[in-house]
C-alpha cells in the first residue's frame, strides 16, 4: 500500500532540492496524500496465547474524530500501545499515513512523527510544576545535547500561556502538578498532549474522573480540535461520545464489531448482545 | 531574546549560595593550604600532613557523592558500581605515578617493581605513553567514560531499571576487582600501585604538594557542584527527573530516554575518575580494594544520609559518614560494617530526604 505513487496535484514538495524525478521521495513527516492518517491492518497481538487483539483492520480518516467503544477487554488499550510503539503486533502492519510504518519505529520517534497519546490513568509529572509538564511537552528539539543548553523562549513562554489558560490551569502555573485535583491532572495532560502539536491524538479515558461541566467543555476542546488534528477517543462515557458525534467504532475481543454513527450501533444486534449479554 | 550563557549561570544559583561558595573557596584555596605551609608546626593553628591529607581525601569523596547523586538523585538510577570508575581514574594516574618513580624503585629498574617481581622484560603494550603526564591526564577521563558508555549503552538500551541495574553494576565492580586481583592484568595484582615518588618531578610528600593536591580537590569539589547545579537547573536536568518519576510519558512526548541517562552515567563517571586521580597521590596507595562492592556501597549510603536530589547533601553525606568512619574504625573497628548498615537502615526508614531534609523538615517547624 505505501507503494503506491502520490498524485502529482498534491506532491508539490518532492522539487525543493532538486530531484524531479519520478516516483516521489521519501518526505519527512506524516504523508497525507491519500486523506487517511492512520492505517491498521489485520494487527494481532496475544500476551501468553490470550488473544488481546485478532485481525484489527481500521483507518482514521485525516481530521477526523473517532470514537471506539467496546466492554473491558477488547482492546482498545492494546491497540494504542501498537499505535505508540508500546506493544509489537504479532502479525499485521500499522501505518502512520503513507511511508511511516509504525511497527518499526521508536515511542520517542513515533512522538516526533506527530501521535500523541493520553493515557488512562492521567500520567504527568507530579515533582514538576504545571509550567514545567507543558514546557517539556512542547514541541521542540527534544535531543539531549540540545536540551543542556536550551532556554525558553518568550514565544515558548506565549504558548504556555495560552495552553494554560486554554486548559483552565493558569492560576496553578506553578503548583506541583501532583497537587492537582483528579479533572485537573487530566486536564494537563490534555494540555501536554496540545503542546506537542501532534497530527493524531490518542486519547484514553479522558473524561474519566471529570465533573460533568468538566466533561462538557472537554467535548468542546475536542470538536476544536478536529479537522486541524486527527483524534481518537476511546470512553465508555455514552454521552460524551454523543456530544462529540462522530463516527464510531466497537471493538470486541480484539477486533472491530460494529462501525458507524452512534445510533446506528446502538441498535445493531451483535452491540446490544456484547453489551447486554454478560 | 536569549540570555548570554554567563548570565544564566549565575542565575542558576541564589545569591546565598554564591556566597556560600566563594567562603568555600577562601578557606580551602587560601585559608588551609597557608595554615598548613606557613604556620610553624609548632603553633596550634598550623594545619598537620594528616588533617590536610584528611581534607583532601574527603573532598575526593564528595566529588563522588555529587557523581553519584547526578545518576541516583536526579535519573533514579542507583548505581552500586560507582567505586569501579573512581578506581579506574585512580588506576589511570597510578600508572603515571608508577612511572614517575623512574628508577628509584626497590629494583632500580626502569620497570615499576612489581613488574620486576613478575620477571617481565619489558612494559606491556597498554603502559605505552604512560610516562607522559597529560596522557595520564586524558586516561584519567577516557577509561571511565569508555567503560561507562558502553556498559551503560547496552544496560539502558535494554531498558535495564531499578534494583536489577543496581545488581549490575555490583557485579561489574566485582568482575573488575577479580580482573585487577590479578597479576597477569599488569596492574599490580592485589597490592595495586605505591611507593610513588614525584608528580612533574616534584616531591609529592612535600608540603606544597599536598596544598596544590588539597586545593585542587577543593577546586574540582567546587566545579563539580557548580556544573551539577547547572545541570539540576537546566531544561536537560527536569527531563531526568522527569525519566526518574515517569520514564514511558517521557518517551511517548518524544524524549529518548536512553541518550539523557547515557550522558549523565557518563558525565558521573568521568568524575569519579577525576576524583579517583587526586585521590591516589594524596593516599598514596591504590588497590583492587578500591572496587570491593563494599565500598560502592558505601557511595550510595554517603548520598542517602546527606539527601539525594540535593548538591549539597551528599557533600555533607561524605563528611558525615567519613568523620563517623574515621572514628569507628579507631576506637570499636569490628562494628563499624554493623553501624554503617544500621546508619543505611535507619536513613531510609526515617530520613527519606537524608540530613538536608531533616534541616528543612527543622527550618519549616521553627518558622511555623
Amino acid at each position: 500500500m505505501s507503494t503506491k505513487p502520490i498524485d502529482n496535484e498534491t506532491d508539490n514538495r518532492g522539487g525543493d532540492d532538486g530531484a524531479q524525478v519520478v516516483g516521489h521521495i521519501l518526505q519527512p513527516g506524516v504523508d497525507l496524500s491519500h486523506k487517511v492518517i492512520l492505517y491498521l491492518e489485520e494487527i494481532s497481538v496475544s500476551f501468553d496465547g490470550f488473544k488481546a487483539l485478532n485481525n484489527l483492520s481500521l483507518t482514521i480518516d485525516a481530521g477526523e474524530l473517532r470514537c471506539i467503544i467496546g466492554p473491558n477487554g477488547a482492546g482498545k488499550t492494546t491497540m494504542m500501545d501498537v499505535i505508540t510503539g508500546k506493544t509489537r503486533p504479532d502479525a499485521g502492519t500499522c501505518f502512520f499515513g503513507q511511508t511511516l510504518d509504525l511497527t518499526r519505529m521508536t515511542e520517542p520517534e513515533i512522538a516526533h512523527a506527530g501521535i500523541g497519546r493520553k493515557f488512562q490513568k492521567p500520567t504527568i509529572f507530579e515533582n514538576h510544576t504545571v509550567f514545567e509538564n507543558l514546557e517539556l511537552a512542547m514541541k521542540t528539539d527534544k535531543r539531549a545535547w540540545t536540551s543542556l543548553f536550551a532556554w525558553l523562549s518568550q514565544e515558548g513562554r506565549d504558548r504556555i500561556a495560552d495552553t494554560l489558560k486554554q486548559i483552565r490551569l493558569d492560576r496553578e502555573a506553578d503548583r506541583l502538578a501532583g497537587l492537582l485535583s483528579h479533572g485537573q491532572k487530566q486536564w494537563l495532560e490534555i494540555g501536554m498532549l496540545l503542546m506537542q502539536e501532534p497530527q493524531l491524538l490518542l486519547l484514553d479515558e479522558p473524561v474519566a474522573g471529570m465533573t460533568d461541566d468538566e466533561t462538557e467543555r472537554t467535548g468542546e476542546l475536542f470538536k476544536s480540535l478536529a479537522g486541524k488534528h486527527s483524534l481518537v477517543v476511546v470512553e465508555h462515557d455514552m454521552a460524551f461520545i454523543e456530544q462529540l458525534g462522530g463516527k464510531v467504532t466497537v471493538l470486541h475481543e480484539g477486533s472491530v464489531l460494529a462501525e458507524g454513527n452512534l445510533a446506528t450501533v446502538q441498535a445493531d444486534p451483535r452491540v446490544i448482545e456484547v453489551y447486554l449479554g454478560r | 531574546m536569549r540570555t548570554p550563557f554567563t548570565l544564566r549561570f549565575l542565575a542558576a544559583m541564589p545569591r546565598s549560595g554564591w556566597i556560600a561558595m566563594g567562603c568555600f573557596a577562601v578557606v580551602t584555596l587560601l585559608l588551609m593550604p597557608a595554615l598548613h605551609l606557613f604556620v610553624p608546626e609548632s603553633s596550634p593553628f598550623h594545619m598537620s600532613n594528616y588533617a590536610i591529607t584528611l581534607g583532601g581525601k574527603i573532598m575526593c569523596y564528595a566529588i563522588v557523592a555529587v557523581a553519584m547523586d547526578l545518576v541516583w538523585g536526579y535519573a533514579g538510577i542507583l548505581s552500586l558500581g560507582h567505586g569501579v570508575f573512581f578506581a579506574l581514574g585512580g588506576y589511570a594516574f597510578g600508572m603515571y605515578l608508577m612511572r614517575e618513580i623512574g628508577t628509584d624503585g626497590s629494583y632500580h629498574s626502569h620497570l615499576p617493581d612489581f613488574m620486576v617481581f613478575l620477571d617481565w622484560k619489558e612494559l606491556p603494550w597498554y603502559w605505552a605513553g604512560s610516562d607522559s603526564f597529560v596522557w595520564a591526564l586524558i586516561l584519567v577521563l577516557a577509561v571511565p567514560a569508555v567503560v561507562a558508555y558502553v556498559f551503560g549503552y547496552f544496560a539502558f538500551r535494554s531498558r535495564i531499571k531499578g534494583v536489577y541495574f543496581s545488581i549490575i553494576t555490583q557485579a561489574l565492580t566485582f568482575a573488575a576487582m577479580l580482573l585487577f586481583f590479578r597479576n597477569e592484568t599488569g596492574f599490580g595484582g592485589n597490592n595495586g600501585f605505591t611507593d610513588f615518588k614525584r608528580i612533574l618531578g616534584h616531591d609529592i610528600t612535600s608540603p606544597e604538594m599536598r596544598a596544590t593536591l588539597f586545593a585542587l580537590s577543593a577546586l574540582v569539589l567546587m566545579l563539580t557542584l557548580l556544573a551539577g547545579r547547572y545541570l539540576a537547573m537546566s531544561k536537560f536536568g527536569r527531563v531526568l527527573a522527569a525519566i526518574r518519576d515517569a520514564e514511558s510519558r517521557v518517551m511517548f512526548i518524544g524524549y529518548n530516554p536512553l541518550h539523557y541517562k547515557l550522558f549523565i552515567w557518563t558525565v558521573s563517571a568521568m568524575l569519579c575518575g577525576i576524583a579517583g586521580a587526586l585521590y591516589v597521590p594524596q593516599v598514596g596507595i591504590i588497590n583492587p580494594g578500591e572496587m570491593s562492592p563494599a565500598n560502592s556501597i558505601e557511595i550510595a549510603i554517603w548520598v542517602a544520609v546527606g539527601g539525594r536530589g540535593t548538591l549539597i547533601g551528599p557533600v555533607i553525606g561524605a563528611g558525615l559518614v567519613n568523620a563517623f568512619k574515621s572514628f569507628f574504625t579507631v576506637a570499636f573497628p569490628e562494628y563499624w560494617l554493623f553501624f554503617l548498615g544500621a546508619l543505611f537502615v535507619g536513613v531510609t526508614l526515617w530520613l527519606p530526604e537524608g540530613v538536608v531534609g531533616l534541616w528543612k523538615r527543622i527550618r519549616a517547624r521553627v518558622a511555623a
